[in-house]
Parts: C-alpha cells; structure tokens; sequence
C-alpha cells in the first residue's frame, strides 16, 4: 500500500491574537456594553481565541460611525477612487492568502486544500471584479440617474448596510457582502458567525493596512442578539443575510415595513440528476463534490442525488469505491479531503438527522474511516432507498450525508427535484445537450449546473427560488442590492 | 454499460467476431466529460508526498521505468551503456533498485540482451512498423516475430490509428490479436498513440479495444508526436483496466510514455493510480513509465532524501 505521510501546512504563519475587540470607525474597540467569547478550532477543541460580544451600544457605535463614514467620505467619494481602495484589498489578500487560508481553516475547520484553492482565490476575485463595476455604475443595465443637466450620474447607493454570514464559507461570504457593497458606494457593519469570526477580524487588520477611510468596514462579532440588534437597528438601510431559513424568514418579519432593502441567501435541499447517459466516472466526481465539499456545509450542495434507475447499481457502486479514498482528518494536513464538522451543535444536528434516516428504514452506508477522537467529526455518509417521505429527503442536514433516491423519466426527475420548499441549486449530468436545456427550463433552481457542479465565480449571479431566499449575489445582478433603482 | 454485467462477461470474446459488435459495444461505453477528467487529474496532482511516502513513492518509480532509447542513431555501443545503467541506476548506491525494462529498436535486441541476461530486468522492443504503424500487416508481424527471436520478452506494439480513426475497428482488433499470436510468450504492449486519437472518448475506446483484443499493457505514446503521455489522458485508461478488470476478470497494465521527466511528474501517477485503481497496479507488473531522462531526476531525489543536499548533475551517470 502507498500511505502518506503527514503534510501539515505549518499555521506559524498566521499570528492569533489572544483576544479581539470589535472594529468600529477604522480601530479595534472595547465592547462598552457586551461581553466576549471563546472561538474554538473544531478539529481539536482548543481555544483560538477570546473575541468581543457587541451589544446594542456597540452595534449602534458601528452603525454611527458607517453612517458618518457613508455621508463624510464614502458616498461623495467618486467610484473610480472607491475601485483604488477595492483593488488594493484584492491584492493584499492575495498577498497574505496563505495566512487567510491556515487561519481559516483553524477556525472553521475546512481542509486546508479547499481553503487555498477555493476559498481564498475566490475572495479575491470578488474583489477584483467589483472593484472594477466601481466606476461603471451607470453601465450596469440599472439606468442613470437623471440629473437637471442632458447626462445622468451613476445611480446611487443605499447607505449603511447591515450583513450577518455563515460559519460555512467565513471570508468568501464576506467578500461576497463587503465587495458590492463596497463597489456601489455603501458603507458596512458586517457580524461574522459567532464560530468563526477570526478571518473576519484579520480582514479588518487588511482594511487598515488598505488605508481604508475610518468607518466604511465595521466589524461586530457576536452570536444571534448582536445580529438582531444590528439588522432591527433603525440607522441601517439595507440588510444582507446569509444563513438558514428559520432566521432569514425572523428577520424578513423585523424589517417588513421599514425603509430598509432586503435580501436573503437561505438554505437549500439541492437535487443532482444523474441520467443514464452521463459520463459516469466524472458525475462519480461531481457527486462527491457536491456533497462532500467543505463538510456538505454549502447552502447549494448536491444533497438529494437522484439517480436513473438504470444505472443506479452501477453508479453506487462507483460511488462506494471513490467514497473509500476520501480522507477525512486534521484540516491542515494538504491530503484531507474532509475536515471537522464546524461546531458540536451542527454534529449533534446532522447526528439526529442521520439517525432519523435509519429509524425511517433508508439503508445508511460510510466506508471504514477511522476519526480523531478530540473535535467534531462525522464520516462521509450515503443513505440508500430514500423515498421523497424521508425526513433526510426533505430537511437541509448541511453536512456530508447524501440521500439517493431513483428516477424513471425526465419528467420524473424535475418533478422530484422540484418537490422542496427550496429551491437554490440544481445539477444535470447528461451526454445531451438538448436534455440539459429541457431540464434547466424547468427545474426551480437558482443555479442550475450542467455536468459539474459546486463551480462558483464572481461574474456568475448565485441566488435562490422559494425558501432559499431572494436576490441575487455576484455579477452585475449583485449590484442591484445594493443601488437605490 | 453493459460491459460490468454478469451476463456480459461471456458475450465479450465474441465482440472482435463481427464489426457492428464492436462498434455498438464501444459506443455504448459511457463518455468521458473533458473538463471533469481534466479537472480530477489536476485534483490528483495537489496531493502532497512528502518525507518516508516520498521515498517509498521513488524507488518504486525507479523499478518501473522502462528506461528507453528510440532514435535513429542508436548503436550497439549506446544502448549497452543504457542496458548497464538499467542495471545499475545508482552506481555509488547498491540499496538503489534496477529499473522494470530497457525499450529499444527491433535491430538493439541483441545487444541489450547480452547484458540483461538472467538480471530480472525485461528488454522491451518496439515493433510493427513503430511509430506510425502505417506497413503490411505482414511486415509488422515479421518485424514483431523477429524482435521476439532476437531476445525481447515484452513488444510494444502500435495500432493502427487510421483504421481507428476511419472507424474500422475490426480491422486494428485484427492487427492486435495477430500481434499477440506473433509475440509468442513475449508481453504484448499496446500503443494507443493518444495524441493522434485527440478525444478522451476515442482513449477509452481504444482501450477497450486493446483489452478485448488480448493486450496485456496499453501504453499511451510513441513519443514521436507532439502530445505524449497527459495526466488526464493516463487517468482514462486506468478508468478502463479497472472496469474491464471488473467485467472480464483480466487485470492489464497501464504504461504512460512520453513527456514524464520529473520525480514530481511520476509521483502524481503514483498517486493516481493509488486513488484510481488500487494497489494491485502499484507494481511494475502493472505500471511503466515510458521515459529517458526521468531516471535521472528520480535518483537526484532519491540522493537528496538520504543525504539531506542535491548533488549536481556530474554526479549522475549519463544514458
């Protein structure tokens, strides 16, 4: 047998504070009237380090000082000096990604290969691609502005935006907030998920490296209250959320009726199709990504594979045989496929999930992988004979458990896939061309992937239909979000 | 596919028997989606070998290279120095193994195998009108029947790309199962020369095909044209030993050649074997690389992990 050894990423090279204030108007602050909390690696247990609670002082500190930031600095500021500052922040995250990535993959714990690969050069383009729209507002198909002159100016932004993130994806969801709104001329307060919060709070340390005027980035951590107390805060004008379903609709309720733009980005409950024609060692792969990526903590992660019956046995088979080889174990090690379950809550959710699978009769398979002990940990698991009354069929677990259903026809399959309260990705696997483009007309999916999937980029909007939430994120639609049209 | 039923594994020898059995039967493989095998072998690249798996990984790549010369200026001279280094990689280092094959020309035989002789290591020759295959059948078995009676026991073969191409496969079968019958006893290689048949779907075919046809290797390159061996294209063929192992019982050997000159470039073959098909292929029974200067860098390496400093290229013996 060929074994690898161990290839730990060294983590000298990120520097964890002991203890973080909150980032507010450009310095890290005291909390005056929070308390702090411990942010945990999930893979060992140990304390990274002790982080602030904001209260609703704080929060309201933040929200003045993005407001003066907003009126003072950043709004009157003209998009082409914006892009200065968007661009520089591109490129010192590309110069510290490594850093970015050990840190991230500490706090989180998402393998190390993902956080390098995936994570930290898509923050990046985000970056850079929206700090090119910066100067070209007026082109983003939204229309000008008419002014009391013959031309128009570049529509104009929102204000103070308020933006609460996952633990899933703790700097891309960032980046995907902070960046457009940013680019559009808004000033933000950004509370990072009380798990992980450290990236966040090194992205605070790049916006004063970036010179960015005091108060466009504030930066409050805490749990669920501090995040109420800063998306009901009556000084904010628009309000982003990534997170589940159950919060997105508690505060879709808080702001209804108020000034303030909404949009969410909520769970899903994803099918990927496999047609009996699909190449199957790589739809093998696609479905490994798709479930298997970052622990199955993705909102849009291939969670419901439904198979054609007729290939069903051959496609398992090769699914077993490429589960065997996944790697699960210390995050920074460069050959771990999948790392830690992010919190001890999540394990216990996905534990009774799984279990609600077995008790409801769906046959539960993992290949022999051995855990470490400390941390949170839960091997890679497919449920077979799940039927569309399966509670593993309809709730999102958000972890690395696959529930295989069967399909006859192509009607069938959009019929099942459709049949979820969610509706925020989809993925097709065919040799034909024409079937892809029946299906993607009929699935109710805001991303709809054609033999691949999981592929994001930042000029491709991402969104959802139904209870997946509303508006869109990326391209020149993530802009829309975030300008007064 | 068909080809992993039961109920198939009986019908597979009949397939060579007509034309239209064929063809169904490779059409109905399931395709390759480009941009996903790409995308898995570049995955497969990032692993990280390091410390004892790198040592483990290297002396392995040593005793599978078919250490190879196929110029127009061989001689008896240069390929005895070949054949003795093949013997001997390391001269300073007897712990260092000796490599899986020496691959010549049909007229160096003989004088390879003078000093292979009862060494364990196995003289390869390249015969039916190598590289391009394009000669009378006739021609290319005697030219196999006689590398077979100069010494060789393996025969790395070409097939022929244009009946490929031009859709005859009952035609390139044919030429296989001769080839096998010519080459006696002597391990039959069968080169599919991947860079000319341009798809990953046509790779798969024509592996099938080589495998049906009684091939106990197929080997991607000639080396003579301009894209050799790739990863994604090697990642295919070990696709299809492992199903056609699964459907017919018969385990064949993959051999990459052409364009794999770094430790690194050799690892990451390792790596996908390992993670595509298993141990069972993690032997050079299994597994060659087609390569020259690739010994060379794997001894550089091997140096550098015992004594801890690289030694400059004085210190490694010249083919």
């Amino acid at each position: 047998m060929f074994e690898y050894a161990p290839a730990p990423e060294s983590r000298s090279v990120v520097d964890i504070r002991p203890s973080y204030g909150l980032f507010i108007g450009g310095r890290f602050v005291d909390p005056t009237d929070g308390g702090s909390f411990k942010s945990i690696n999930p893979a060992s247990e140990e304390v990274l380090a002790e982080v602030a609670e904001a209260g609703a002082q704080d929060v309201d500190r933040a929200v003045r000082a993005a407001r003066e930031a907003y009126e003072k600095v950043w709004g009157p500021m003209p998009g082409r000096d914006r892009a200065k500052y968007l661009f520089r922040i591109a490129r010192i995250i590309q110069e510290r990604s490594r850093e970015l990535a050990v840190l991230e993959s500490l706090d989180n714990g998402k393998p190390i290969k993902e956080s390098r690969d995936v994570d930290l050069p898509l923050v990046a383009a985000h970056f850079f691609y929206y700090a090119g729209w910066a100067d070209k507002l007026a082109y983003a198909g939204f229309g000008q502005r008419p002014t009391s002159q013959h031309s128009g100016t570049d529509p104009r932004p929102l204000g103070v935006a308020a933006q609460v993130i996952p633990w899933n994806f703790p700097l891309l969801m960032l980046a995907w907030k902070i960046a457009p709104a940013l680019a559009a001329g808004n000033t933000v307060v950004l509370k990072p998920a009380e798990t992980t919060p450290l990236s966040a709070l090194l992205f605070a340390e790049i916006c004063q490296q970036a010179d960015l005027p005091a108060g466009v980035v504030n930066i409050v951590t805490g749990a669920g209250e501090t995040g109420r107390t800063l998306v009901e805060h009556p000084g904010v004008d628009k309000v982003a959320f990534t997170g589940s379903t159950e919060v997105g609709r508690a505060i879709a309720r808080a702001v209804a009726g108020t000034r303030k733009k909404l949009t969410l980005e909520l769970g899903g409950k994803a099918a990927n199709i496999v047609f009996d024609d699909a190449p199957i060692d790589q739809a093998v792969e696609g479905i490994v990504n798709g479930i298997f990526f970052n622990q199955g903590h993705v909102c849009c992660a291939g969670s419901r594979l439904l198979v054609q019956e007729s290939v069903a046995d051959r496609v398992l088979e090769s699914l077993k045989r490429r589960m065997a080889q996944l790697r699960v174990g210390d995050p920074l090690d460069k050959n771990t496929d999948i790392g830690a379950i992010n919190s001890a809550a999540q394990l216990a959710r996905i534990r009774e999930l799984s279990e609600a699978g077995a008790a409801e009769g769906a046959e539960r398979w993992s290949p022999p992988c051995q855990l470490p002990e400390r941390g949170f940990w839960f091997a890679p698991t497919i449920f077979t004979g799940v039927t569309q009354a399966h509670r593993i069929a309809r709730e999102e677990i958000f972890g690395p458990v696959l529930s295989v259903l069967t399909f006859r026809t192509p009607a069938e399959a959009v019929e099942k896939a459709n049949n979820t309260p969610y509706g925020l990705s989809a993925g097709i696997w065919t040799d034909k061309g024409s079937r892809i483009l029946w299906m993607a007309d009929r699935l109710r999916a805001g991303v709809v992937w054609a033999n691949t999937f999981n592929k994001f980029d930042p000029t491709s909007p991402f969104g959802g239909y139904k209870e997946s939430g509303y508006g869109r994120e990326g391209g020149r639609h993530g802009l829309e979000g975030y300008l007064n049209v | 596919m068909t080809a992993t039923t039961t109920s198939a594994r009986s019908d597979l020898s009949e397939l060579g028997r007509s034309e239209t059995a064929l063809r169904t039967f490779l059409h109905g493989l399931p395709g390759v989606d480009q941009v996903g095998a790409e995308q898995r072998a570049a995955q497969l690249g990032t692993r990280s070998i390091k410390t004892t798996a790198k040592a483990q990984a290297i002396d392995l790549a040593i005793r599978m290279v078919d250490l190879t010369t196929l110029e127009g200026a061989d001689t008896p001279g240069k390929v005895r120095a070949l054949a003795a280094k093949a013997l001997r990689p390391d001269p300073a280092d007897p712990s260092c193994p000796h490599v899986g094959a020496v691959c010549v020309y049909p007229t160096m035989v003989p004088h390879v195998a003078e000093v292979l002789r009862g060494s364990g290591v196995h003289l390869a020759s390249v015969a039916t009108a190598f590289p391009s295959g394009q000669a009378p059948l006739e021609v290319k078995l005697a030219d196999t029947r006689a590398a077979v009676e100069a010494g060789a026991d393996e025969i790395d073969m070409v097939i022929n790309r244009g009946a490929f191409l031009a859709g005859r496969y009952k035609e390139v079968y044919d030429e296989i199962v001769a080839t096998k019958e010519a080459s006696g006893d002597a391990h039959l290689k069968v080169i599919l020369e991947t860079g000319e048949l341009a798809t990953y779907d046509n790779v798969r075919r024509a592996s099938w095909l080589a495998m049906l046809a009684g091939g106990d290797f197929i080997k991607t390159s000639t080396g003579k044209v301009p894209v050799a061996a790739t990863p994604p294209v090697t990642l295919v063929m070990l696709e299809a030993v492992r199903d056609f192992r699964a459907a017919t019982g018969r385990q064949v050997g993959v051999k990459p050649a052409g364009g794999i000159r770094t430790t690194k470039d050799a690892i990451k073959y390792l790596v996908m074997i390992n993670e595509t098909v298993g141990a069972d292929w993690l032997d050079p029974d299994w597994f060659r690389f087609g390569a020259s200067s690739l010994l060379n860098d794997l001894l550089m390496q091997r140096t550098k992990l015992t004594t801890g400093v690289y030694s400059g290229p004085d210190y490694f013996t010249l083919d």
